[in-house]
This record gives C-alpha cells, structure tokens and sequence, in this order.
C-alpha cells in the first residue's frame, strides 16, 4: 500500500511567503506529486495552532508521512516529530523541507523562490514516501564520571559530580592537583589569594568518597561510548608508595640534588630530586624525579635496574616507614582500567614560552620574564616570598614595564586569537608591583583594554588611576640590554610618538596555548579541535560545554582561554551535563546511524573487509567482527557499526566501495529518489 | 526684595551690545523685578582673567559679589553670560578651596562675598516675571519663527551652574512661547559662537558661526533670540561677513531676548534699541501686532 | 616625536603637578576621544584635546605647554560637560595655559589670542572695566597686521553709538590695580 503523504508549508510570518508562492507551493504538491493525499499552508506552523493542524490532519487524513515546508530542520524538526508521535506516528515519518534559509532568505525574485521551494518539497516528498519508522536506540548507562585534568576545572568539575552521589575518577598527570591556579599570587578582581580559595577545594577533593584520584597519571586510551566508555589510566611509577607514605618531609630534606629548577616556581625557584611541587599539593607525598635522580642517573648509565644501583639512596635510608619502607626504586608503572557512563575533560593551558620573540630576547635576558613567573615572584610562597626582585640581581625594580598581547592576536607569531585572561593580569601584576614597591614606576604597554567581565572594567580603571600605572598605547618593537638597563622601545599612539624606557624588568603577558599534547588528547577521545588546538565545543552558543563525541563534556582553558570564573563556571556546567547524564539507567539515542548489511548464508555480508570506513570514522565507532562457522573458524571478517557510538555522519556509507553500509533515514534509495526527482530544464 | 544689577562691560552705555542691557533696564521698569546698579562694579576678567591667570579671574569677580554683600543684595542679576558664569565659578572657586579664598580676600581687601546668588537673565525672568508678562503682554507675534540661541556660557559647566539641561535648554523657549511667538525645535542651541575669539581669530568665529546660522535658517528661524552679548555681536555684526565668505544668504536678524519682551509689552523699538543692530530687525518688530 | 623615559625623567611627575595644581584627574581620562568629536575647534589645533590629555598623561611637557591647541580653545566646555569620565578638559587648558605663561613657553604662532588677553587685562588694570575702543587700540598696537580685519564694521559701529572714545574710570581703579598686582603670576 502506498504511503499517505501531507504536506504543509508554512509561510513563517512573511519570512517564506514574501518570497515563496506557498500557496502556489501546496497546490503543486497536492495536484502533481505522486503519494500526496494532502497539502496545505499556514501562517506559523511551529506555533501551537499549526501543530494542532499538523496532528488534527494527520488524523483525520489517516496521513502515513509528513512533510513541513518551512524553516531549517534543526531549529523545528523534533517540534514537528513530537508533535506526529502523539497521533501515533512513528516520528521518522515525518520530515522537514528547509524553505527558509536557502530558499526565501537568499532569493529576492518570487518566482524563482517559489520553484525552487517546488522543487525541495518534491524532493522530500520522494524521501519521505521511502521512509522506514525507525526506534530510538536505547544503551545502558555506568554511572560514573571521568575527570581529566586536576586544576581549577576539574576540581569543580570533580566536586560538582560527586556531590551529586556519583562516583568520580580524577586523574592528573602532575604529582600534584592544583594546576595553574595553585602558582597564581592573588587573583582578580578582588586581589584575594589564590591559594587561600583553592586549597579548601583541593582538600575536599582528597577527602571526597565519592572521589578517586590519579595523580602522576595519564588517560592512556578510552574506548566505548556515551554511557559506556572503557578508560584505562597509566599510573606513573612515583617511586613512592602512597598508601604506605605519610609526607613526612625526611626524604626531601636530605635529597642531595638540590639545584634542579623548579617547575612549579616556572624555574625562579629551586626543587630536590625527590620532592613534591609545593606544601600545599595534594596528595601531600613525594614523587621522585628520575631525569634528575642520581640513583636513576647512575643506573641508567650502567644499564642495570635502579634498585641495584649503590650511588644515593638517601631517601629511602631516611624514610621512617617500617617495616616496609616508602621509597621503592623499583616500582614500575600500572594501568587501571575503569568502566565510566561520562567524561569531563579539563586539561587546561600552557603558556606560551619565553623563547618565541627574538624581538624581546628570545629568553636571554634573564630580567625579561613571563606573566606566570611574575606571578611567583608575587607570590607569598614562591622563590623570593614575594617580594618583585629582578631574576638576574635581586635587586627591586623601580621601573617595570608590562608588555601585554605577547603571543596574543599576533598572527606572526601563529596566534591570531585574543587569550583574554591577560589584560586583567597585566593590571593586576601592575597593582601588585605598586603595592609591593611604592616608589617604583609601572608602565603598560596595550593594544586594546579589554575587560569585559563583572566588576573588571573598574579593576584595570582602579591600576591606572588610584595605583598610577602608566599606560601607553601601543606594542613594543624592541628590548635590549644597555649596562643593567633594560631599553624597551614603543610607542604611544594616543600621542602618535615613539616612546622609549629605560626599565630595570619587563614582564611579557604571555600568550594562553594549547597543551602541546591537546591533539593527541583529542585524538585518544576522538573529540575534535580547531585551528589552534582547543577542543571544539559542539555549537559556540547553545552546546558550550559538549564534546564532538556524545558523552565527552568541556571544561575550562582546554576549549579556550578563559579565567577563574569562566572556567569555574563551565566546569559546573559540564557536570550538570554529567548528572543530567547519570541520572537515567538507559539513554535513548537518534537511530540515524549507519548499519553494515548482514545476510544469509553463505554471503553473510557483502562487506569485503576493506575496513576504509574504520579509517575515516571520526568517531571510532567501526569495530571489526569475525564472522565465524560452528566450528569457530572466522569464515570473513567484515565491518561493524557501534551504534552507541555512531553520531550519524555518514562518511562510511560515502567511502564503502561495497555499498554495504547504509545510514538509517538516509538510505541510498531515498537519496537517489530526492535526486531523480528534480526537474531539470 | 532688590536685586542687584551687575551689567557687565559689554552691555553698558556706548558699549558692543549697549541695546541688551537698555532693553533689559526697560522690560524691568514694566514687568519687575526691580534691579539696582551696584555701585562702582568692576570688570569680573571675562575669557582673558581665566584663561591666563586663575587667581585674579577669581579675585576680579569676587570682588563684585563682595561689593553686593556690602551692599546687601542677597541676589544679583548679571544679564551677560561671561560675567554670570565667571561669578558663579569664582564663587564656587573660593567656597570649595579655603587657601584660595585667602588670597583672594587678601588681593580685594574685602571678605569674600560668597553667599549672594548669581542670576543670568533668563532666571531672573523665569523666577520672577513670567505671571506679569503674562498680565502685560500687548502685542503678540504669531507666526514668527524664533530660534533660541543659548551657546555655551548659560549652560556650561552644568554642574556648576545648575541651569536648566546642557543640551536642550528650554527657558528661553518658554519666554518666547509666552510672549506669542513660535520657538522652534533645532540642533544649534548650545553650539559654541568662538565666543572670545572675534578679535584674535575671525576666522574661527566665522566658520562656527556660519554653522550656527545654516542650522537656524535650515529649521526655518525668521529670527535668533539671543541672551548673550558675544553671541550676539558675532552673529549680527559678522553676518555680512559670513554671507560673503559662505555666499550665502542668511539676512536673519538676532535679537536679545529682552528685546522681544519689550516688543510684546508694546514698548519701543527704538527705545529698546533695536535700531542698533547691523542685521536690520524690521521683520520682527513688524511681526508684533 | 619620542618620549623618554627613565629614573631621571620620570614621566608622572607632570602629571602630578598638573593634577595637584588643579585638582583634575587627569590620569582618569581613558581615551575614547569625545572631547576631541565634539571640540568646535579642534579642526584648528595642533593637538586632538584628548591627546593634550595624553601628552600630560605620560609627562611630554615641552609638548603640551607649546601646543597652539591650548590657546585655541575656546573655553565652551562642551568637553568637560560630555566627558563620561568627568574629567575637566576646558579647565585643564586653563591651567595649561597659565603654565605656559609663566614657563615663557607659550606658542608664538598663536601671539594674536595671548596679546589679545594682554590688551583685555590691561584695559581693566587701568579702568576697572573693559574700555573697548582703547583696549582695540592696544591690541592693534600689538598685531598691526589684525589692524585691518575689522574695520569694515568700526564706521557703522560709531554711526551705532557702539564704539565710546571715552573710558569709564570706576572709582576704586586703584583698588583693582592693587589686585592685579597681588595676583601677579609668580
């Protein structure tokens, strides 16, 4: 029996009918198009009268498929679909035919909208009477989460998820959570210590039981999909047994390297071997550096296991733990795999380097230094207690210049994006300077000020104009040495002059990057990415904190940079996503997914194996499936779709030479239908 | 109550705009308030005092509040804008800094007089006179398109002198309304004339002024109404000038506030001194009927 | 031009002592250049009023106090009275104006407008009011080459009984002469 179709076009106020005879439209349909039982128009059928129409029809015409001329499918569809199923048709039987934005929006003479608008519903008309009813896949859901990243993201990302009563799984890379956040000084735009609000928060993570951390560990590969993901997590050898360690500070204490720069200190400050990154890091046990180790030195000279090795083992002589010591040179690395429903990924930033501008050193003068070493040079706890000492003598600066957008919106430079974070530091690290040396003069040099956040706009008004901070518009060309002097040649271009200072210090605000391993993040997680290695949010308004991949949630600098609140604030999002997630035992899922044919014996598939599809998934979601006789001999091995994990895309079904994989709702046979339809002239 | 009378150097006898401080004089005899010269006033320093030299700009104006102090006037008319504005700031000045009142005691001799109010002369009209023009009024002139020019000193700073709003003042439209002409609604209203500058750059008034006057004949003004002295001599007495330079045609005469007054309240038009003008005012003394 | 900088001349200096002169803030002015748009003589100057701002905001002092921009202001206030930042700009050329004095640094290409204000305060030194006929005279006197410009409209000023050849002397002229002495710039 041949498919009742009804079609209705709408004329969107006068968005389509200014430009498309919709009247015209339905006529056509009704009188020329094979299978049409019905057509008609009105004014706005998303609106609560036109759905009625839709469902009063459906009925009353015993329609078997819809079509709605009207705007693009992915502002109405599921409108019209949820409006079908009431009527107890099955929502993939009804479609929707885009009149709007590229008919009536991009075409000024009516005649043509209206034929072309003829055209496209025929089209759809052709597909709809080929549709299948298809059901929402349905996939169990592990209700737990999987944080990667431990800073200032992942930590409220982590809290936010299990204060929920879901378990979580935290795991970062550092010997220590914290992040970024835990080097900042004080913070804008109150000036409160970073520090002072971020360890009660790394506290509580340790104390949670709902959460599980990894630090010293690394995501190794995630398999599965949305609700179901299989994640298996590195745990780097520490050389420290953490259940048996109690931080008791011995083993650092008498570390005799001494002199290895200090990551945490960006390299102003000094660490041990054996060491943790700073008092506060959670967890509060050490973890032992085995590039810098001389045990692991000498060992690796000899070539013998570490264990062996007799040069210094004054660590574990020193650790009080008995009767099995702390330190254990022999440990090796452990993978633990975990089963999760969600994943939040948090992986933060990298400031760019201090070796990028040959302009401004390339990093050798030691006075020249980035925002985040100011950041301890101000900090209570970094290398010089906080008081703003040049790197090269110590001595206090008395006149210091800020260099802002180094790395940021410098095309040259690779970097065309503004890292946002920098114009309120640059006043802050300027506050600061003033509040730590009185008599010091600071200067700014900016391109645009650009605050736009709460209480933000007064904060940098607040360095100019109760601090004295100078700020002169315009980029720095130059920087170099004369005698102890820094000479750092700009411009004011309010003034339109050159502008040259003798400056004892200068502080690049460098830009916010990509981790250098974002893209094989990306990659383990298959979740996309953009021009400058961030990952890619699923739509920049409406789906800020969503992956490419279902189930995969962004949080903080990694989709972008962003400050504290920003960050804070998308974390908490991503873990409404999660809960939202969580809080159901089986997910329903679009059935637009691709299938690869199955069929009797003894052809089974016609699948040849070929397994290009599996290649150009971006997704992941290709698996490989014997297909095997009673006896267990693989007869062939042929594709198989992963219907958890495929979105839709369709990229298999373009590649498959076999024609084996179709993609439900977009069957060869319907897409041909649309195309054979169209009256060429 | 009397008020005080502070005519300013421009506005008396024999003076650029001796017409305005006659008419004013005139439409007080009629309407009130009754206003008395102080006596032995000095010049209050104008654009030159203040823009060389703080100090004695304030003193050269306190000293004419102090001398209505003496006097015991508690309010002072100053129809001049410059002279309003330079006594209201000057007052303002030594009020806010004490050391500088100080000085400025020291240099007058007298304590400085900073409790008597400083009224411009739409105020005064405003506050005291609108219920008798209203009584009085004789002659009215419908029809006549009279485009209000305050320019800057009767408005700025408005902070400081706190006079109706800085970039639509209506005071002067009201008088116009209620003495049966039609204020029109334009764009120049507070736009500056070059003010000080007809002497030292003629060339600047010209061009600002040219400005202002294509404004006021685009918004069909028959007629400028006027409440300033400099605003005046550089709209009229340049206007020829600005003609032949622009090659335009503008032929609109300016004319004082007071002056319109004193034609609805039948007096004059010589008495009022309308004769004085170098834009010839026949049109608007012939629109009063 | 070139501003330098560096622990000798430091270029808050100025700034401060313009500020503390004046008591405008002068270091609140963000920029944005209303001033400068609504300024109905800035197509004159030398400087944009907003970079007069500018010039005392980073210490360019030779620059700011030789710039015709500050005599030709007009004095109308429509900046300050626009300025969201409420920084008072027209008062600011006051100051600026009285330094340059007194500094001998004003621009002599705009020696019409300062003789001009030489003539005026003379004029009142001597008579207590302004004489307009002797302080024309003067003025003239000053710049022979303004003798010109405005005598088209001097005949019909006398025919108007607008030009008085005798000056009033107020009665306490001495009063003011003593006022212009104590208040000789220093």
């Amino acid at each position: 029996m041949g498919k009742k179709v009804g079609v209705f076009v709408c004329h969107c106020g006068t968005n389509i009918s200014a430009t498309v005879d919709v009247e015209k439209v339905a006529e056509e349909a009704k009188k020329k198009y094979p299978g049409v039982s019905y057509a008609t128009t009105y004014k706005y059928m998303c609106s609560d009268p036109g759905q009625k129409l839709l469902r009063d029809k459906i009925k009353e015409e015993g329609l078997t498929g819809v079509v709605v001329a009207a705007c693009s499918p992915k502002m109405h569809e599921r409108t019209f679909r949820n409006a079908a199923v009431k009527t107890g048709l099955n929502p993939y039987q009804v479609e929707v035919s885009n009149i709007r934005e590229q008919c009536s929006w991009v075409h000024q003479d009516k005649a043509v909208g209206t034929e072309k608008s003829i055209d496209l519903v025929r089209m759809m008309t052709e597909k709809t009477r080929k549709d299948t009813s298809l059901d929402a896949i349905k996939v169990p859901v592990t209700k737990r989460a999987l944080v990667i990243g431990g800073g200032i993201a992942g930590i409220q990302a982590a809290l936010d998820i299990a204060d929920g009563g879901n378990e979580v799984i935290l795991v970062e890379k550092d010997a220590s959570i914290g992040g970024h956040m835990a080097q900042l000084s004080e913070t804008f735009p109150t000036l409160d210590c970073s520090q002072c609000i971020l360890t009660p928060r790394m506290v509580e993570v340790a104390q949670h039981e709902n959460i599980k951390l990894y630090t010293w560990s690394q995501v190794e590969s995630v398999g599965g999909y949305i609700g179901n993901f299989d994640v298996k997590i590195r745990k780097k050898a520490r050389a420290v047994d953490l259940d048996l360690c109690t931080g008791c500070s011995s083993c650092w204490q008498v570390c005799p390297s001494k002199k290895i720069k200090s990551e945490f200190d960006t390299e102003l400050g000094n660490r041990t071997a054996i060491y943790i990154p700073f008092p506060q890091a959670i967890p509060s046990k050490p973890v032992i550096d085995k590039e810098h180790c001389l045990l692991y030195r000498d060992a690796r000279k000899k070539n013998i296991p570490p264990e062996d090795s007799k040069v210094c083992r004054k660590c574990y002589d020193v650790c009080p733990i008995a009767p099995v010591k702390a330190i254990d040179y022999a440990q090796e690395d452990e993978i633990v795999e975990v089963k999760v429903g969600a994943i939040v990924v948090a992986t933060g930033y990298k400031e760019l380097p201090n070796n990028v501008y040959g302009e401004y050193g390339k990093g050798k003068y030691q006075d020249v230094i980035t925002g985040l070493q100011f950041e301890r040079l101000a900090s209570a706890s970094g290398p010089t207690e906080g008081e703003i000492r040049r790197p090269s003598d110590g001595k206090e600066p008395e006149i210091i210049v800020f260099i802002q957008c180094v790395g940021s919106r410098d095309p040259a430079k690779g970097c065309s994006y503004c890292s946002k974070t920098c114009c309120m530091y640059t006043a802050k690290h300027a506050m600061l300077y003033k509040h730590k040396v009185h008599h010091g003069h600071a200067f700014v040099f900016y391109i645009d000020i650009r605050c736009a956040g709460k209480n933000y706009e007064e904060f940098s008004l607040r360095a100019i104009e109760e601090e004295g901070a100078t700020y002169l518009r315009g980029r720095v060309s130059r920087i170099y040495k004369k005698g102890e002097k820094l000479i750092v040649l700009g411009a004011d271009t309010l003034t339109g002059s050159q502008v040259e200072i003798e400056a004892d210090m200068v502080v690049l605000a460098s830009a916010m990057k990509a981790q250098d391993d974002a893209e094989v993040v990306a990659r383990t997680l298959s979740i996309q990415y953009d021009k400058d290695r961030f990952f890619s949010e699923l739509h920049p308004k409406l789906r800020p904190v969503e992956s490419s991949n279902a189930g995969i949630f962004l949080a903080g600098a990694c989709q972008g940079p962003k400050d504290i609140p920003e960050t804070v604030a998308q974390a908490s999002g991503a873990a409404a996503k999660v809960m939202a997630l969580l809080s159901s035992d089986e997910l329903e899922r679009e059935p637009v997914v691709a299938k690869v044919d199955r069929l009797p014996p003894p052809v089974f598939s016609t699948c040849i194996g070929c397994f290009y599809c599996q290649r150009v998934c971006p997704y992941g979601a290709i698996e490989q499936e014997d297909i095997k006789a009673r006896d267990g001999s693989v007869i062939k091995t042929v594709a198989r779709v992963n219907e958890g994990l495929c979105q839709g895309c369709g990229l298999c079904a373009a590649t498959c030479r076999s024609k084996s994989v179709e993609l439900a709702g977009f069957s060869d046979e319907q897409v041909y239908a649309e195309i054979n339809s169209v009256e060429f002239n | 109550m009397k008020i005080g009378y502070y005519p300013g150097c421009a506005i008396t006898k024999g003076a650029t705009s001796e017409e305005y401080g006659t008419s004013v004089m005139k439409v007080s005899e009629v309407i009130g308030p009754k206003i008395e010269e102080i006596p032995d006033w000095s010049c209050c320093g104008a654009s030159s005092a203040h823009a060389t030299n703080h100090k004695l700009s304030t003193a050269l104006s306190v000293r004419n509040l102090s001398l209505a102090e003496q006097h015991e006037y508690e309010e002072i008319l100053a129809p001049c804008p410059m002279c309003s504005q330079r006594l209201i700031i000057s007052q303002k000045d030594v009020q806010d800094d004490d050391v500088l009142k100080r000085e400025v005691e020291d240099a007058i001799e007298m304590p400085c007089g900073t409790n008597v109010k400083v009224s411009n002369y739409l105020e005064i009209i405003k506050n005291y006179s609108m219920d008798e023009i209203k009584q009085k009024i004789k002659k009215t002139a419908k029809g006549l398109k009279v485009a209000c020019y305050y320019g800057c000193l009767l408005v700025r700073p408005p902070k400081v002198l706190k006079f109706d709003d800085p970039e639509d003042p209506q005071s002067m439209d009201e008088i116009v309304r209620a003495i049966g002409a039609e204020p029109i609604d334009w764009e120049f209203k507070t736009n500056c004339c070059g003010g000080g500058f007809t002497l030292s750059r003629p060339d600047v008034v010209v061009k600002l002024t040219n400005d202002i006057l294509e404004g006021a004949q685009e918004a069909g003004a028959h007629a400028i109404a006027v409440a300033c002295p400099m605003c005046h001599a550089n709209l009229d007495m340049r206007q020829k000038k600005i003609e032949k330079e622009y090659k335009r045609k503008y032929d609109i005469p300016i004319v004082y506030i007071s002056e319109l007054i004193g034609l609805a309240l039948g007096l004059g038009a010589i008495g009022l001194g309308l004769d004085k003008h170098f834009v010839d005012t026949k049109s608007v003394v012939d629109a009063y009927t | 031009m070139k501003i330098k900088i560096n622990l000798n001349e430091r270029s808050s200096d100025f700034a401060k002592e313009v500020e503390k002169r004046s008591g405008i803030k002068v270091k609140e002015c963000y920029q944005c250049g209303k001033c400068t748009a609504g300024c109905p003589v800035a197509y004159e100057m030398d400087y944009m009023p907003n970079q007069i701002i500018r010039l005392v905001q980073i210490g360019a002092r030779r620059e700011a106090l030789t710039s015709r921009t500050i005599w030709l202001c007009a004095s109308c206030i429509t900046c300050s009275t626009r300025c969201p930042k409420e920084v008072m700009i027209a008062e600011l050329m006051d100051v600026l104006r009285e330094m340059a004095l007194e500094e001998g640094l004003a621009n002599p290409s705009e020696k019409n407008i300062t003789s001009f204000h030489e003539s005026f305060l003379n004029s009142v030194k001597k008579h207590g009011r302004i004489s307009e006929v002797w302080m024309l005279n003067e003025y003239k006197m000053k710049r022979p080459k303004t003798a010109l410009q405005d005598l088209a409209v001097a005949p019909q000023m006398v025919v108007k009984g607008k030009l008085s050849f005798v000056p009033h002397n107020i009665k306490g002229k001495d009063a003011i002469s003593r006022i212009f002495k104590k208040c000789k710039p220093k």
